[in-house]
């Protein structure tokens, strides 16, 4: 074997200025910027489309990371955009308690070691009546639960978000009982809709005001069910009283699935406006995702179940 | 002097024109947010309701600091509150409804915050368009102030109509309330005060028709 000795002559006009290498790392990000101020119909680079994944335009990457509610960073729509930067999300420990085979603390990478890691462009319906399309990364809950492999009693999950008042500085103000709270039932959580996401528009991490490092996401559900930075992952044999329902219950139920039919108190849930878009559209039931998922209510009363 | 006073109430209009001017820049230069209409629709209603309290400010001011001042511009204030209002209605008419009347006439009828924020500005349109000299002569002093006294119920209203629409961020229409209480609670002890004719009280103040 040839041992090269010495270290190796590089003409000094070879080697790229500082400047011209930050040039172009920026011209790439302005580049990556430009696609995704104009999204064709194709995305950002998604190379393939999944089974579960819309082709509808994506709203575009400025608006899904300035526009959210993110209630521990402040109320205002651009609040956690510009109060997250404190959050830090690594080292990151994920509690898993309750009725499952080993209840104990995990590092997120150790946690999540493996996982399949996929786009999803999914779209997202706040219960405010807005709504936008969002290709995320993350990978399967079901395949999460499969690894923690819960005992029979465990019949929901339920999701914590970090409480750390120091960087989460709303959780001082009784705005909503905190820690944030959401929950899903078993079946849920094993729809293979359902993920958890660390990445956003192709990229890892997830930006803190999205819900850094981890979060989950369900579709065909409105925005408020996924939870965002979760800390504590507990499986439950009760209903978990998630936030908002402790908030108003006779506004947000547990199930809060999109559902067109069924009013919030307050207004109406029959139409969205897609941002981007002047014109309102027709909400879907269950988001549009009602082949997926509208076999898990079957004869429910979802006026009741909201 | 005139002239001084000329200068001063056009600086006061320039002002109070510039939340639209803002607006309205930053809708050009795509300075809003990702829900521009949302924006457009809560500016609008909220410098609506910061108006109706500056307005709601004029006669206090003038009691407690015996500064005649501000009176010269409380019908410009009054009408910049309406003005704001109208944007803010149409901003839902227009933007957010498209004109679409079965869902205007049902979120009016099922929702209870947007009936109080509609009774809001329907309770204004009599109050901006009897607010020239010759309608106070028409009306006569009195019966002017009573009708404007609906003022009031227009700010009230604006107040219950912020709070039933937040979800659970109740701190800002909380505090324009608590605002609007301080405002409408001088009247009320100005009101007990003059129905006991406390002693020692002076007499009221000259041109008692302004509330």
């Amino acid at each position: 074997m040839w041992i090269k000795k010495g270290i190796p002559e590089i003409e000094s006009s070879e080697i790229t200025p500082e400047s011209t290498y930050v040039n172009r790392r920026r011209f790439i990000e302005i580049a990556a910027a430009m696609s995704i101020a104009a999204p064709s119909t194709t995305g950002w680079a998604q190379t393939k489309r999944g089974p579960y994944d819309t082709d509808e335009k994506q709203t575009p990457y400025k608006d899904v990371t300035t526009y959210n509610n993110f209630y521990e960073f402040g109320i205002d729509k651009d609040a956690a955009a510009r109060n997250a930067k404190n959050l830090r999300t690594q080292p990151w420990t994920i509690s898993i308690e309750g009725f499952v085979k080993k209840p104990q603390a995990y590092g997120l990478d150790e946690l999540i070691k493996g996982m399949t890691i996929e786009d999803r462009v999914y779209r997202m319906r706040c219960v405010e009546g807005w709504s936008m399309v969002i290709p995320w990364q993350g990978f399967q809950l079901s395949a999460l639960i499969k690894r923690l492999e819960p005992t029979s009693q465990g019949k929901y999950v339920e999701f914590q978000t970090l409480y750390a008042p120091d960087q989460l500085p709303e959780q001082r103000r009784p705005l909503l009982v905190w820690p944030y709270v959401e929950g899903l039932r078993l079946d849920e959580a094993m729809n293979p809709l359902a993920i958890l996401a660390v990445g956003l528009y192709g990229k890892q991490p997830l930006p803190n005001q999205n819900g850094a490092p981890i979060r989950l996401v369900t579709p065909w559900k409105y925005g408020f069910k996924g939870i965002k930075s979760i800390a504590k992952i507990r499986f439950v044999d009760k209903q978990p009283m998630t936030a908002w329902m402790r908030q108003a219950p006779d506004e947000y139920g547990f199930y809060a699935n999109v559902n067109p039919a069924v009013d919030h108190p307050r207004w109406s849930q029959a139409t969205e406006r897609r941002l981007g878009e002047f014109l309102k559209r027709k909400t879907l039931p269950f988001n549009g995702y009602a082949d997926q998922v509208a076999s898990m209510y079957a004869g429910m009363d979802l006026r009741k179940n909201f | 002097m005139m002239l001084k006073r000329r200068v001063a109430k056009i600086s006061v209009f320039l002002a109070c024109l510039m939340p639209v001017v803002w607006l309205v820049t930053a809708a050009l230069t795509d300075d809003l947010s990702a829900n521009p209409i949302r924006d457009i629709t809560e500016e609008t209603g909220t410098w609506a309701l910061r108006f109706l309290l500056i307005t709601l400010c004029v006669t206090p001011l003038r009691r407690l600091t015996s500064w005649n001042g501000a009176i010269k511009y409380r019908r410009m204030l009054g009408l910049f509150a309406f003005f704001y209002g109208f944007l803010h209605f149409l901003t839902y008419v227009w933007l957010d409804q498209f004109f679409s009347l079965l869902d205007i006439v049902q979120d009016v009828y099922k929702r209870p915050f947007i009936t109080a924020g509609f009774s809001s500005f329907v309770v204004m349109i009599p109050l901006a368009i009897t607010s020239t000299k010759e309608w106070i002569a028409r009306l006569g002093g009195k019966q002017w102030q009573l009708l404007h006294r609906l003022t009031y119920v227009g700010a009230i209203a604006a107040v219950v109509h912020y709070l039933w629409l937040v979800k659970a961020d109740t701190r800002r229409p909380l505090a324009y309330g608590f605002l609007l209480s301080l405002l409408l609670g001088f009247r009320v002890l100005k009101f007990v005060r003059s129905q006991f004719h406390f002693p020692g009280r002076s007499a009221p103040l000259p041109h008692a028709g302004h509330v």
